[in-house]
């Protein structure tokens, strides 16, 4: 287990360090400076400003000074907010973001279990019908469109929910629903499928030809057997969340992560660009091997034996 | 069973001619036997929402694509006279079709107000005059475009990959999955928007972001699946026999992986058309004044609350296109997958 825990950490190094390193030179490679558009700045305060941002330095020296900087926690200075630490902007705007995508992630799950046992159970009926139409339309519907909907509808019209903003709970509602939905139905449809092949299994047959009732060997074997594998899809759930929290948080006006990428996207805020790009990264790297490292706990079966 | 026996007397046999046992052929199989496609599209017909998808489908890409047929206004033509008009079929009269809005409590007739005069416009028009109904025809290409790209790169870079690596296998398999396990650790829409800030904004640059990163996926399964197939006996039977390994890959491989490549094919996508939207919603896809499903949306969220078919038609054809591809996915998947037969 610890060869294999500090393998897998060998390689989320590794991952880190090509991602930092590609990101870099790429944005090398963008044309364009901080002071494109300050055409009336003499060369000598230029060169003071070049100097302060350490870009009068070769290419090479920037990328070690950077390297040394991440390894430190340290992403330069933001273009967008003069003088502001890129990672102090993302330092402050983590917690929004780590509150929806966690209440996404678990009301998601939670809810999708739900719905995939149920379409299981009643497999082939009107029931299971409802839970399919409700996972495809999960999956489909894209979660700016869903947000847009519930802000209108709860927010607007019905006045239930705040609009947009950050302040407490009940802010929180509508943003979780609108990344929820993905998550829900990823799980509902990978929940059913689980669960019908468990249901059809030769030691369901042997607790029904024992006696055991419906309710018996739905909680003590179906469930618990279907429940497992479904840890190795909440990887993908959390790519699902980051990529919709980028949205999500934009129409909710939500000081987060994700907002703030699309915001530096617009603005060309290399450094914020950069930084963010990293720390997505190591989220899903840690998500990924968090879940590895479950599964291999619970279930005795695939222990890892590397 | 014992007591039946007893019962069948010596005349109850008689000897067979010549003629009866030509007819007599155990062997002969009676139904014309069906090829790999054939049987899936038997078993994908009997699947009506699949079907249902499936026809959707067709409609959007007969519209999408003839869409210079069926326009009915040039899409980017703006006309600041005629905008914010709702939609309005001639001889129809139902609130919501014939050209009347609601304005503080009254209707009143927006064609009438704008001096549209015989024009009319199917969906209405957005806040330059451009004609809705074109503008999501066009979308619908863009969107429909993506994904035959995306779908392409899938087969010819994804399909390649997992195939030479799972192949060749050794040191060449080990560092063509580590590349793979690093792509995999950076959520896909950072790839692309990161390409997207690099690049120019246009289909272009959308096509290149998304053609990088929409084959890991089918690389992973294809591989594994080579793997499996790589050691099985009809690929040892080809190689004694001194088959070539380009002409096993296309031969023999190729036919047994068809049924994931199918499959995964139509999970890439509705991926890539989200993508797609995706990027132009936040306004970095397509640029202005080029329409796209995701502009169209973004357009038509900002006056949600008093022209709410703005957001509501482009919206609802991205969710058909998304949800016709995904039931279609499922579909595919219980028909071409052996192991999903029941």
């Amino acid at each position: 287990m610890a060869k294999y825990l500090a393998k897998r950490i060998f390689y989320i190094i590794l991952t880190l360090f090509i991602v930092t390193t590609a990101t870099f030179f790429l944005m090398k490679f963008m044309p364009g400076t901080p002071l494109t558009n300050q055409a009336k700045l003499t060369p000598g305060q230029i060169h003071q400003i070049y100097k302060q941002y350490g870009l009068d330095k070769p290419l090479w020296q920037q990328y070690l000074v950077y390297l040394g900087g991440v390894v430190h926690g340290n992403f330069g200075t933001s273009f967008q907010f003069s003088n502001q630490p890129v990672s102090y902007l993302i330092g402050s705007r983590m917690g929004p973001s780590l509150t929806i995508g966690g209440e996404a992630m678990v009301v998601g799950v939670l809810a999708g279990l739900v719905v995939g046992a149920i379409g299981a159970i009643k497999a082939n009926t009107w029931v299971d019908t409802t839970a399919t139409i409700i996972s495809i339309l999960g999956v489909s519907i894209p979660s700016f469109v869903l947000a847009v909907l519930l802000q209108y509808y709860l927010g607007l019209k019905l006045r239930w929910f705040p609009i947009a903003d950050w302040g407490g709970f009940m802010y929180t509602v509508l943003p979780t629903l609108a990344l929820a939905a993905s998550p829900l139905a990823e799980t509902a449809r990978f929940m059913r499928t689980q669960m019908v092949d468990v249901l059809s299994s030769d030691y369901i047959e042997l607790a029904k030809a024992k006696g055991m009732g419906k309710v018996g060997i739905i909680y003590h074997h179906a469930l618990r057997n279907s429940l497992i594998p479904v840890v190795t899809i909440v990887g993908p759930l959390a790519v699902g969340i980051m990529t919709g929290s980028m949205v999500v948080e934009n129409i909710f006006s939500i000081p987060g992560i994700g907002e703030q990428f699309v915001k530096s996207v617009l603005t060309n805020d290399y450094p914020t660009i950069m930084g963010l790009t990293i720390v997505y990264c190591a989220m899903l790297c840690v998500v990924l091997l968090i879940t590895d490292i479950v599964y291999g706990i619970i279930d005795p079966r695939i222990r890892i034996n590397k | 069973m014992a007591d039946n026996a007893k019962h069948i007397s010596a005349g109850d046999f008689k000897p067979i001619s010549a003629e009866d046992r030509g007819n007599l052929d155990s062997e002969k199989i009676s139904a014309p036997s069906l090829t790999f496609l054939q049987d899936s599209w038997r078993r994908f017909r009997k699947n009506k929402a699949a079907m249902i998808a499936l026809i959707i489908l067709i409609i959007l890409f007969i519209l999408a694509f003839g869409s210079n047929l069926f326009e009915t206004h040039a899409p980017n033509a703006t006309n600041p006279n005629l905008a914010n008009l709702p939609p309005k079929i001639p001889g129809i009269d139902i609130n919501g079709f014939n050209g009347t809005l609601d304005q503080s409590g009254q209707r009143i007739n927006a064609y009438a107000q704008a001096h549209a005069g015989s024009k009319y416009f199917i969906l209405g028009t957005d806040y330059l005059g451009r004609d809705l109904f074109s503008r999501i025809l066009y979308g619908t290409r863009i969107s429909l475009t993506i994904a035959l790209v995306a779908s392409f790169f899938d087969l010819a870079v994804g399909v390649v990959y997992g195939v030479i690596s799972g192949w060749i296998g050794g040191w060449v398999d080990t560092f063509m999955q580590r590349i793979i396990e690093i792509l995999l650790s950076i959520p896909n829409l950072v790839v692309i928007i990161l390409l997207m800030v690099i690049l120019k904004p246009g289909m272009e640059s959308i096509i290149i972001a998304i053609a990088l990163t929409s084959w890991i996926n089918m690389a992973r399964l294809i591989r594994a699946q080579t793997l499996e197939l790589k050691n099985q006996e009809f690929v040892l039977a080809a190689r004694t026999l001194g088959e070539s390994s380009i002409k096993i890959g296309f031969k023999h491989l190729l036919p047994n992986l068809s049924s994931i490549i199918i499959i995964n094919l139509m999970f890439t996508i509705p991926t890539a058309i989200f993508f797609e939207a995706f990027l132009s919603y936040i306004g970095i896809g397509v640029s202005a004044p080029q329409a796209s499903l995701g502009t169209l949306i973004n357009d038509g969220q900002k006056n949600f609350q008093f022209l709410p078919y703005q957001m509501w038609y482009p919206a609802i054809v991205l969710s058909l296109l998304m949800i016709a591809f995904n039931i279609l996915g499922d579909g595919m998947r219980d028909a071409f997958d052996p192991k999903s037969r029941e």
